[in-house]
């Protein structure tokens, strides 16, 4: 059914918690996301031209870099941009056939490629892009919160989590519980003033993003020369009238 | 966003066959077709093969048509759903009709045309709501475009119709004035929608959709990747921008307005004169619904692109 399902409170919501503080847009994330999903349930992610210039292909997670602000108070912020999971999933409910649902048990929004005409309607309903089209089989592709990990009991149980998170060298992906007010992630969300992004659009995203923090601007903070040390001065004589001059 | 030709070709295609299927329902009920069952068929033959080669084009869309069927299954929630199943449905009583014209039923036909009239002006509402039930794209979530689709499908199937009752021989002053009065409608319609979506605030912006409004103005740095991908291609179409007005003032004077000073001028002649003008403004009618359709979706914007372009 693409009717979405009725939420009770409490209810597990899974998601992603991305700290725009920490990320330093190396790409990680976006790399191992391709790896894994090459191999995984919704194998395979195509390339097309993959070897010749027009190179591109389907991946669920892009990087991109942003500069905010103006002088010294402005940032530049590395972005990643994936699948939100979307508590009002319009890419769900436009599905005419079904192949797009939302599980009721933890709120992961997939697709049932064997349902899937490829009509594309979704890709057009997400307000954030996050839908790619697989030409090859002409079925739509989408980030299924590493779902063949993360109940995958064939790996180490600390690996159970998405690729993106498990990649990441910074620690600036968390994955969790956005539905437990208990939880990890919701507690992150909560110290550090997690937002939603594009709130206007009512589409209720699970994934939460944390704000860089507020950069402190030390007074004063005119760049000092460095002295030299008595080691820098090679020539001996005004070595000693340094050791004179400044005793 | 970027015009499939086959969704194009479709909604132009079978707008027109379904707009026709309405006024045949319409005014066959109404005893204003008259003349031998011959009329009817033709007009009703013409109805089904515009729908149905509109309905196939729009199958070269998907990327695994094979299982076009499942469509059929969502219609609780899906707008595209609903237009399938209203289409599929609305075949039985078109057919239907045409059976009982053939036998001689011609009660139980115009019943049935009559019912197949409401299945065709239910199955492009159920088409324009595809376009206006899409939040992200502000251009076809407008209050103004199921409104288009439908008094631009009956323009041009009233247009159709009184071409049709013309190379007949019949008086086809009736669909000649709807084609006058929709034509001039869908016009203006069409105007006052323009006006409106160049004025439109955007849905969204960068420091909304990045949440980094809280530092300040947002400005997009680097992008995530060097080459293009499918969202670039189906979102970011803008070649139309440099064109879109001359392409409108073709759509709106030759497509909709000159169509419906030719329906008015064969108001005012008979016969072969009066068949020429009604085919000539169908022909401009349905070349500038392409154009006009066209134009829906090349100045369409969607919000995935405020990511990569910052507005």
């Amino acid at each position: 059914m693409t009717c979405l399902p009725d939420l009770a409170p409490g209810q597990k919501k899974l998601g992603l918690v991305i700290d725009l503080d920490t990320c330093v847009g190396c790409q990680s994330c976006a790399t191992n996301c391709k790896e894994w999903n090459a191999n995984g349930m919704s194998a395979p992610l195509p390339d097309f031209n993959a070897y010749s210039a027009g190179a591109e292909g389907v991946w669920f997670n892009r990087v991109h870099s942003y500069e905010a602000g103006e002088g010294a108070a402005g940032k530049t912020v590395h972005f990643p941009r994936s699948c939100l999971h979307c508590e009002n999933a319009a890419c769900v409910t436009v599905c005419p056939t079904g192949a797009s649902y939302k599980r009721a048990e933890d709120g992961i929004v997939l697709v049932d490629a064997d349902k899937c005409i490829g009509c594309q309607l979704c890709a057009w309903a997400c307000a954030y892009g996050a839908r790619e089209f697989d030409e090859d089989e002409g079925v739509m592709k989408k980030c299924t919160l590493c779902v063949d990990r993360i109940y995958n009991e064939n790996i180490p149980e600390a690996q159970r989590q998405p690729a993106c998170v498990n990649s990441c060298p910074t620690g600036a992906r968390h994955f969790g519980d956005l539905g437990d007010p208990t939880s990890k992630v919701s507690q992150l969300v909560a110290e550090r003033g997690g937002f939603e992004l594009m709130p206007e659009m009512d589409y209720k995203p699970v994934n939460r993003y944390l704000p860089p923090r507020k950069h402190v601007v030390p007074e004063h903070s005119k760049p000092v020369e460095d002295a030299p040390t008595p080691m820098d001065i090679k020539s001996s004589l005004l070595r000693f009238m340094d050791k004179v001059l400044t005793r | 966003m970027k015009p499939a030709g086959s969704i194009v070709f479709f909604t132009v295609a079978s707008g027109a066959g379904y707009g026709l299927l309405f006024w045949l329902g319409l005014l066959g009920a109404g005893g204003m077709i008259s003349g031998d069952g011959i009329l009817v068929l033709t007009v009703l033959g013409l109805a089904l093969v515009l729908v149905t080669a509109g309905l196939c084009a729009s199958l070269l869309h998907l990327g695994n048509a094979h299982k076009a069927w499942r469509a059929l299954s969502q219609w609780r929630s899906s707008w595209l759903s609903r237009e399938g199943v209203a289409a599929v449905l609305t075949y039985f009583p078109a057919i239907g009709s045409g059976l009982c014209v053939l036998q001689g039923a011609y009660g139980w036909a115009v019943l049935l045309a009559l019912v197949a009239a409401a299945g065709a002006l239910a199955t492009v509402y159920c088409t324009s709501m595809i376009y206006a039930s899409l939040k992200p794209i502000k251009e076809w979530a407008h209050p103004l475009v199921p409104a288009g689709y439908v008094v631009l499908s009956l323009f041009s199937g009233a247009a159709l119709l009184a071409t049709l009752m013309a190379l007949a021989g019949e008086d086809a002053s009736v669909p000649a004035l709807q084609a006058l009065i929709f034509g001039a409608l869908g016009a203006g319609l069409k105007w006052q929608y323009w006006r409106s979506i160049d004025t439109a605030r955007p849905l969204a912006t960068l420091e909304t959709a990045t949440g980094l409004g809280r530092i300040g103005t947002t400005r997009p740095l680097d992008p995530p990747h060097t080459q293009s991908n499918y969202i670039m291609r189906e979102m970011g179409f803008r070649v139309a921008r440099k064109h879109a007005h001359s392409l409108r003032r073709i759509a709106l004077v030759g497509g909709l307005a000159l169509p419906a000073l030719l329906a008015a001028c064969s108001l005012l002649v008979a016969g072969p004169v009066a068949a020429l003008l009604l085919l000539l403004a169908t022909a401009l009618g349905l070349a500038g619904l392409l154009v006009e359709r066209w134009l829906m979706f090349a100045e369409a914007t969607h919000t995935a692109m405020i990511f990569y372009r910052g507005t």
